[in-house]
């Protein structure tokens, strides 16, 4: 609905812009540029302090209305000389924030400074919000109903169709009756397949091959878990840390550089995004999950964590993931093998995880399926001095250029089960 | 022809309408109830279940429960909310830390993984009592112990520690005002910052008696140490200097004052350049170190003193009287020569405990101006005092004492009177225990202090005068526990911790310009000794102390009966450890028998004194059971009228007149069930007096043992442990002495390794690594800490006492232990080849079965020895076993049915078949079936399952870490990286492993050494595992 009127209202809009304009450019000659500010902000300010929200630090916006320039520039520039000077406001906010004093960034310039205040004054954007997607819906419902429709008159149309066949049938077969008409005796297609040795032979035989090859498949899955998909405590998506944001998955999965496990990321490497990001931008949202939804999935992790917003209540209660690859214990696999000295990408075992909003396992994680990448997968060698002396003596033996795992002794039994 | 005779069987039978024409009537005696259920026809059929829906129900429920359990279970995975920055799951982590139990003291490294400690290693940086035992090793397990004493405790009543303090504190006031004294009663610390603390009480609650007791006592040789150097401590031995080594009753590889000479012993047993060390031993009981001695004479503890009054005669040239048999008195006489001989090159040691006596071998090393023996750095961990000790129980016992306060002693349980020493305690008020388990003391006192295990603890230790180690915790204490030494802090009123006291100690002590990072990163520091210096004129007037008296008074011992010598077994120690089941269920290197203790005694006297049960036959059971399980009869031993009953074992090579018995067992408080095994020996331990004369007579019973090697002689096959002498290995070529053997092929004989004689093809072996484990015979003394460290890394079950005795153990390396039959091996040899004709065969092959009165003893490490052309692979019908290129033979155990074809097949008997799920069993009621003691399972290794078939893998987790390592840090691998758990553990350098296609490195030597040879070689197995040829300096030089 807004969008219509905004679109409707192009002179409103035009003078907004043109008063924004007016308003910007008399910005840059009083108080400095809010692009550069906001850059710089982002840099040095936002580990700590928000426009609109209290943090470790005050919120910022219109600072520099509420305080003199003079003021906070000495305040920014060295903070602890001001409250160590008793200053009383200085003293006051030193109090307020948990007596944390803020660091001192004496490098930055008064254009840099008045920079980040002009951006600190800009007003607050309406959010924008992102317009429900009822018609959308309703398109969608609209197509599955004709769909279904066709269907359901083509079914109509069959029923019909047989309706009147035995309805032919069974007018012929009276219309015999009267004319006296002897039909023959024949034996139903049923008896005669009984009678038929060889065709029963020959079902029995595609019978049990039937049932066999689909009792194998069968048994072959019990335990094969790709695709798995739970339900996790707390909805983490992978598609907005890896995929958007494009975080490297070692980042938080560390240990798999130099462990046998990837490991599960302790919460406080959470925090050290997280400390800053209470919500999600309006943008994120735009999937099946409302914005709402993903800022309530985040208060679970400061739940979790014990973060009231500002500080660390130390209350705290361990998330209990459910685990996702699993395999037995008599299987021995070592991430850091695979990662650090093959340098395997980790979206070869793991699939496209920066694309999945709820993880799920990719591969069947089977001994064939592991063995099939050992035989056809050469050993990185380069650079390894470890290879050096094996590798050229194998190359020899083997008369190749260059070894699959397999023949560097990957297959044998003993490497994966001890 | 017919008869009309008519048979009856009663009388009753004969009577009409008698009860047994009822009886032969009805097949039942009573009518069967079925009309019941059956008869009535009209409920059956209005029954809605009939029997076909009752089977298709049974049938439906089980198909469905079949395929619910195909669903995969919900897997929980919960991160650390805060990761401590040391720990990476998955990695482990290496901390230097120091046991100092009282009775075991070494520097260690605990591997920990997610912060629990898994596994013992010896500390190699560490210059003394660097090496681990078998309890050592074991001790990581008792951490994790459930019945640990988990809070403190007043009156039985568990309690805070604070209202403990404030009551403690509130009357050791109340009896410093009244001038009453306080007792510590402690074991023996030897810690710089125990001393010193305990300095600082005293002069807060002024009248303080320090009292230090070593359940068993050294308090003999540290008189007679104190008397001559004026310091409580032992002389310290340097046994790689010494060529020649006489030990009278010394059992210097076992405990004999505080241990910790192996490795340097495993030295000089090596021959090289033709040269090695000479080992005489004289003893009653067979120990480690007699078993490992070239000339062993037994002799009873009085004959000891005199042979050593003796020796001391015949080397200094004092005439000295006294009796010994002829043929001894000729054997020391010679081995007074010998000493003589070798001058500074040869040491005598004692365990003779008598302060006489240990100032007579001090004279003796004097004399021979001995290299190896060092009193100038004083060993320090033994500092109990037998005198102080029975001063203070009879202060106790009259009620002088206002308080008692022990930490680390069990005296009820260790003393001979314990009991009455306890109920005395009971008498006064404040009396305080700080133990790790509600044990047999802790029922006598007020105040029980929940103490920590070492891993939990802080503290410091000094083990010879300068070789300081320090003790750090390793995980947070799993329970409410504090150190003794904190709690003197707190009731001194002070408010620092004891690990901060220890480091000013060290700091304004002897860390000097080492940084304490690096000292508690190394756990060792070793400061010089500043000895005096001496002028040079003044060596000559060294005074040899006159021992003329303690000389006379040693050569006129002399027992009545029979002699008991207390010892300490390899396993069990003092005691202390007795809840840990892989203690429990380690085989005692000499008689094999696990879960006991026994009176050890001579063939002949157990003969004599109707205690030995014959041989079994094809048709009595005696000795051995049906299932080959040993028996024994049992023995009433009288000491000074205490009398206990203990099941008696022969044992070859005990002295005639003598017996033995091992102490730590017969425990009961704050044990399971299954662990209270055994009799107390300490119960005879009267006066502290390890020699006791005792009273031994049959009694009623059979006892059945648990041994695990019911074989005990090689029978001649010198290609099972081949030994010769040094004379032999010196002179001759080794084709004789280590002959390779030769199979016959088209009526000529080949060598076994030769391609004609193998019936595989070999697989090429020279490219990658190739893992050998060489196995030095001479460097091996049996001590067992490999048995323990394979159980500790690769989690090896505990199967109990009855799987045992069924021959079901669980253990991957065993050490097999053989006795000759004749004097020595070669005798048994030559007998067995010079045996001719049906009679000589059918007798001298059953006399071969019978160990000497003084065997050669030898020990052999086997587990798998990893054959490259191995038997078990060929017969699996599941390929559960196969080769790796490495050289490891490689078992999946996912894979093995369980058919025990390959066990079968082994030609070493080395695989072990799990029968029973061992984990999480109420019936197997050890560490496995307990939430804490399952902590210390190394993640990296499964643990097996029931019907699986298990064996040693040369720990392929640690060398495909090795391997993982250096690819990932992208280098070379050095020699010496490649390590098994029992290599590492081996503190003697018995057990070298590595890999055989890296020429330079050592196991390349060893496998190409002449006495390099391999079990079983005319299997022709080719074996991974290398044995080195047994030689023994058995000639007088």
């Amino acid at each position: 609905m807004k969008k219509v009127k905004h679109r409707n209202s192009t002179s409103k809009v035009l003078g907004f812009c043109l008063a924004f304009l007016l308003a910007f450019s008399t910005s840059i000659f009083a108080q400095g540029d809010p692009v550069a500010g906001k850059s710089l902000f982002n840099s040095n300010c936002a580990a700590c302090h928000k426009l609109d929200k209290d943090m470790t630090g005050p919120a910022l916006r219109g600072v520099a209305e509420r305080l003199e320039k003079d003021w906070l520039f000495e305040w920014i520039r060295n903070s602890s000389k001001m409250i160590k000077a008793g200053d009383p406001y200085a003293v006051e906010i030193f109090e307020k924030y948990n007596k944390t004093a803020m660091t001192a960034f004496p490098q930055l310039s008064d254009a840099d400074l008045e920079n980040i205040l002009a951006y600190t004054s800009e007003e607050k954007k309406a959010e924008v919000v992102p317009v429900a997607q009822a018609g959308a819906g309703d398109a969608s419902a609209d197509s599955g109903m004709s769909t279904d429709l066709v269907l359901g008159l083509l079914a109509l149309i069959l029923l019909v169709l047989a309706v009147m066949l035995f309805m032919v049938t069974k007018t012929l077969n009276n219309l015999a009756k009267q004319a006296g008409v002897q039909a023959e005796e024949t034996d139903s297609v049923w008896q005669k397949f009984v009678k038929n040795q060889f065709l029963v032979l020959v079902a029995v035989i595609a019978f049990m091959l039937f049932a066999g090859y689909h009792a194998f498949g069968f048994l072959m899955q019990v335990g094969v878990d790709q695709g798995y998909q739970p339900v996790q405590p707390i909805h983490f998506s992978h598609k907005i840390h890896a995929g958007d944001n494009g975080i490297d998955c070692k980042y938080c999965h560390s240990s798999a550089r130099v462990s046998k496990t990837s490991g599960i990321p302790s919460l406080n490497v959470c925090m050290n995004c997280h400390k800053n990001i209470s919500e999600v931008a309006a943008t994120t949202a735009d999937g099946e999950y409302t914005k709402e939804f993903y800022d309530g999935e985040i208060q679970k992790l400061y739940d979790a964590v014990g973060w009231d917003g500002t500080k660390y209540t130390g209350e705290s209660s361990p998330v209990k993931w459910v685990r996702v690859h699993n395999l037995p214990d008599f299987a021995y696999f070592n991430h850091s093998q695979h990662v650090t000295v093959a340098g395997v990408a980790c979206q070869k075992c793991h699939g496209p995880v920066e694309e999945m909003e709820i993880l799920e396992q990719h591969a069947p994680l089977t001994m064939g399926w592991c063995v099939n990448c050992h035989r056809e997968t050469n050993v990185k060698v380069e650079g390894n001095e470890y290879y050096a002396k094996i590798h050229d003596e194998l190359k020899k033996k083997y008369g190749v250029d260059q070894l699959t795992i397999a023949q560097m002794g990957g297959l044998e039994c003993g490497k994966c089960h001890y | 022809m017919a008869s009309n005779k008519k048979y009856w069987k009663s009388v009753e039978e004969l009577d009409t309408n008698s009860i047994v024409e009822t009886l032969q009537q009805n097949e039942f005696v009573e009518e069967i109830p079925v009309d019941g259920f059956l008869g009535d026809k009209e409920t059956l059929e209005a029954s809605s279940t009939t029997r076909r829906d009752f089977l298709k129900y049974v049938g439906f429920s089980t198909a469905a429960a079949s395929l619910a359990a195909c669903e995969g279970p919900v897997i929980k995975s919960i991160p650390y909310v805060v990761q401590p920055e040391q720990v990476r799951p998955g990695v482990a982590d290496y901390y230097a830390t120091t046991i100092a139990n009282g009775f075991d003291f070494a520097s260690v490294l605990v591997k920990t993984r997610e912060g629990r400690p898994i596994k013992i290693e010896p500390n190699k940086l560490a210059s003394s009592n660097g090496g681990t035992t078998a309890r050592i090793q074991a001790s990581v397990l008792s951490l994790y112990d459930n019945m640990r004493l988990k809070s403190a405790k007043i009156k039985g009543a568990i309690t805070t520690w604070s209202k403990f303090d404030a009551d403690i504190t509130k009357k050791l006031t109340d009896l410093s005002a009244a001038g009453k004294e306080v007792v510590l009663l402690t074991q023996t610390y030897a810690s710089p910052s125990t001393t010193r603390l305990i300095a600082e009480f005293k002069e807060k609650y002024g009248n303080v008696r320090h009292v230090v007791y070593d359940a068993i006592s050294e308090s003999a040789a540290l008189d007679a140490y104190q008397e001559k150097y004026g310091e409580r401590g032992l002389a310290s031995y340097d046994l790689e200097n010494a060529d020649l080594i006489v030990s009278v009753g010394a059992d210097f590889l076992g405990d004999w004052q505080g241990g910790g000479y192996e490795a340097a012993y495993a030295k000089g047993r090596v021959p090289e350049q033709g040269k090695m060390s000479r080992h005489i031993q004289f003893e009653s009981n067979m120990s480690l170190s007699g078993a490992n001695a070239d000339l062993r004479v037994p002799l009873t503890p009085s004959e000891q003193k005199v042979a050593l009054a003796k020796l001391y005669g015949f080397v200094t040239g004092a005439s000295v009287g006294g009796k010994l048999p002829a043929a001894v008195e000729a054997v020391v006489k010679k081995v007074a020569a010998e000493l003589k001989k070798a001058g500074s090159r040869a040491v005598v040691l004692t365990g003779v405990q008598d302060k006489g006596a240990q100032k007579v071998v001090f004279a003796i090393n004097e004399a021979l101006v001995s290299k190896a023996f060092n009193p100038s750095v004083p060993v320090k961990i033994r500092q109990g005092n037998d005198a102080a000790m029975s001063k203070l129980v009879a202060d106790v016992k009259s009620g002088k004492v206002g308080a008692v306060i022990m930490s680390g002693v069990n005296p009820v349980y260790t003393l001979a009177n314990g009991e009455a020493f306890g109920d005395a305690l009971k008498k006064i008020d404040l009396t305080v225990s700080f133990t790790e388990r509600e044990d047999e003391t802790s029922a006598y006192v007020n105040y029980l202090g929940a103490a920590p295990h070492y891993l939990e603890s802080w503290g410091d230790v000094e083990f010879k005068k300068g070789h300081y180690s320090l003790m750090q915790p390793t995980i947070k204490p799993l329970f409410d526990t504090r150190q003794f030494q904190d709690s003197l802090l707190k009731w001194m009123g002070s408010a620092e911790s004891y690990y901060t006291y220890i480091k000013s100690t060290w700091s304004t002590g002897f860390l000097g310009a080492t940084s304490w990072n690096k000292a508690l990163h190394d756990g060792v520091l070793v400061k010089p000794v500043v000895v005096a210096e001496v002028a040079e004129g003044d060596v000559e007037e060294v005074e040899v102390t006159n021992v003329s008296a303690d000389v006379a008074k040693l050569a006129k011992a002399a027992s009545k009966g029979l002699e008991l010598t207390l010892y300490s077994k390899t396993g069990m120690g003092d005691g202390q450890m007795a809840n840990n089941p892989w203690l429990q269920e380690f085989p005692d290197p000499l008689t094999r028998a696990t879960w006991d203790n026994y009176l050890t005694i001579s063939q002949a006297d157990a003969d004599r004194l109707g205690l030995s049960l014959a041989q079994s036959t094809f048709f009595t059971e005696a000795r051995n059971d049906a299932n080959g399980g040993l028996n024994g009869t049992y023995a009433n031993v009288t000491v000074n009228g205490v009398t206990v009953k203990v099941p008696v074992m022969v044992q070859p090579g005990q002295a005639v007149g003598s017996v033995g018995m091992a102490f730590g067992y017969g425990r009961k408080a704050g044990l399971k069930t299954e662990m209270q095994t055994g009799v107390n020996a300490y119960k005879l331990y009267a006066n502290a007096n390890k020699v006791q004369e005792v009273k031994v007579e049959l009694t009623d019973g059979i006892h059945e043992f648990a041994c695990l090697q019911l074989h005990n002689t090689l029978m001649g096959r010198g290609d099972i442990v081949k030994d010769t002498t040094l004379e032999v290995f010196n002179t001759k070529d080794a084709k004789l002495w280590n002959p390779k053997p030769h199979v016959s092929k088209d009526h000529a004989m080949i060598p076994v390794d030769s391609p004609d004689a193998d019936l595989w093809t070999s697989f090429d072996r020279s490219v990658g690594h190739h893992f050998n484990l060489s196995i030095d015979l001479n460097a091996c003394t049996g001590c067992g800490a490999c048995v323990i460290a394979c159980h500790a890394e690769n989690n090896v079950p505990v199967v109990g006492k009855s799987e045992v005795r069924r021959s079901r153990d669980m253990h991957w390396l065993r050490i097999d232990r053989y006795y000759s039959s004749q004097d020595s091996f070669n005798a048994d040899v030559e007998k067995k080849d010079n045996i001719a004709g049906l009679g000589s065969s059918l007798v001298e092959f059953g006399e071969l079965e019978n160990p000497a009165a003084n065997p050669q003893v030898v020990f052999q490490p086997v587990m798998c020895q990893h054959c490259n052309h191995a038997s078990c692979e060929t017969v699996c019908p599941v390929a559960a076993t196969s080769h790796g290129r490495q050289g490891q033979n490689q078992m999946a155990y996912n894979r093995c049915v369980g058919t025990r074809y390959c066990a079968n097949n082994c030609a070493y008997k080395v695989r072990r078949f799990n029968w029973f799920l061992y984990a999480e069993n109420d019936e197997f009621n050890y560490h496995m079936n307990d939430d804490l003691g399952k902590m210390v399972l190394n993640p990296d290794v499964v643990v097996r399952s029931r019907g699986v078939m298990e064996k040693c893998s040369m720990c392929i987790q640690m060398t495909q870490k090795t391997i993982l390592d250096a690819k990932r840090d992208g280098r070379a691998i050095k020699d010496g990286e490649f390590q098994t758990a029992c290599s590492n553990a081996c503190e003697s350098g018995a057990m070298i492993f590595g890999d055989v296609n890296d020429y330079d490195s050592e196991v390349y030597k060893k496998k190409n050494d002449s006495r390099a040879y391999h079990l079983l070689e005319h299997v022709g197995t080719e074996p991974n595992v290398v044995y080195q040829v047994k030689v023994r300096n058995s000639k007088e030089a």
